[in-house]
């Protein structure tokens, strides 16, 4: 039974609420498997480990195509128009809708699942170059963020993994 | 289905090695199980599996990672170490009931 662990590295670079969680659940879906799992955070991504950004994650309804009322738990499922989408609160409300249902799913807030996913052993990661673009330091991020890391040591450490980019 | 003998007993498995009869399951199955995973058991281990079996047992399916760190009282942390190489898997090979289902 002498084989390589499984390797996988996902790269976050969006920041809004929909685009934190496809990393998050697959990343431990994969450690649950005894994968080895590396989360590189990069540009919008570095909201999700941004202490004053992780709680505010939101879900703005322009230009999403795909975003209509059944998802959010309406009884009726139409679009919503574009011109809906930009009245003020409309993010505020989808936001809201959106963390309702993954309450009722049992999905725990990006906060805990990146609690989850550190204390199961992913390495996380913040982009230098965005981090300084930015003017962040090491103490604006998340405890469980493991380092800062520049993206030619994202590259050489994660040497075999099967890379996803998000 | 091929079939196994554990000690006395001879019992159904899949080709990933579950047992395709939660019922089946005994004590000593978990230890032989155990053992192929290289893992020795221990108390902590012990909760998780009884925990794993009484959730079986009332709700018909087998609990997934969160659900036994936040239901058995053995953290997130301590599980892995517990069961290294992937708990989803082989606490419910050891607990001798189905992979489990959810995502979380």
């Amino acid at each position: 039974m002498a084989e390589t662990t499984r390797k996988m590295a996902f790269i976050c670079s969006k920041g809004n609420l929909d685009m934190a969680y496809p990393a998050l659940i697959m990343g431990w879906a994969a450690l649950g498997v005894g994968v080895d799992v590396t989360i590189f955070f990069t540009f919008w991504g570095l909201d999700l480990i941004r202490k004053d950004r992780v709680d505010k994650l939101g879900l703005p309804p322009v230009g999403n195509a795909s975003m209509r009322t059944g998802m959010m738990g309406f009884p009726f499922d139409v679009g919503i128009p574009q011109l809906v989408g930009v009245l003020p609160g409309m993010t505020a409300v989808a936001t809201a809708l959106m963390k309702g249902k993954m309450k009722q799913m049992d999905v725990p807030p990006v906060r805990e699942m990146l609690e989850m996913l550190h204390d199961a052993g992913a390495k996380l990661y913040a982009c230098k170059m965005t981090v300084d673009m930015a003017g962040l330091k090491k103490e604006d991020f998340l405890d469980i963020v493991d380092d800062i890391v520049t993206a030619t040591d994202f590259i050489e450490m994660t040497e075999g993994a099967q890379i996803v980019f998000i | 289905m091929p079939v196994r003998a554990i000690g006395a007993l001879q019992v159904e498995v899949d080709a990933e090695g579950y047992l395709v009869n939660p019922q089946d399951w005994t004590p000593e199955i978990a230890e032989a199980f155990a053992k192929e995973e290289g893992i020795e058991l221990t108390d902590r281990h012990w909760e998780v599996i009884n925990f794993v079996r009484k959730f079986y047992e009332e709700r018909g399916q087998s609990p997934t990672i969160r659900q036994i760190t936040t239901g058995s009282g053995v953290p997130t942390k301590e599980l892995f170490k517990l069961f290294p190489g992937g708990p989803a898997k082989k606490v419910a090979r050891i607990a001798g009931v189905p992979k489990p289902a959810g995502c979380i």
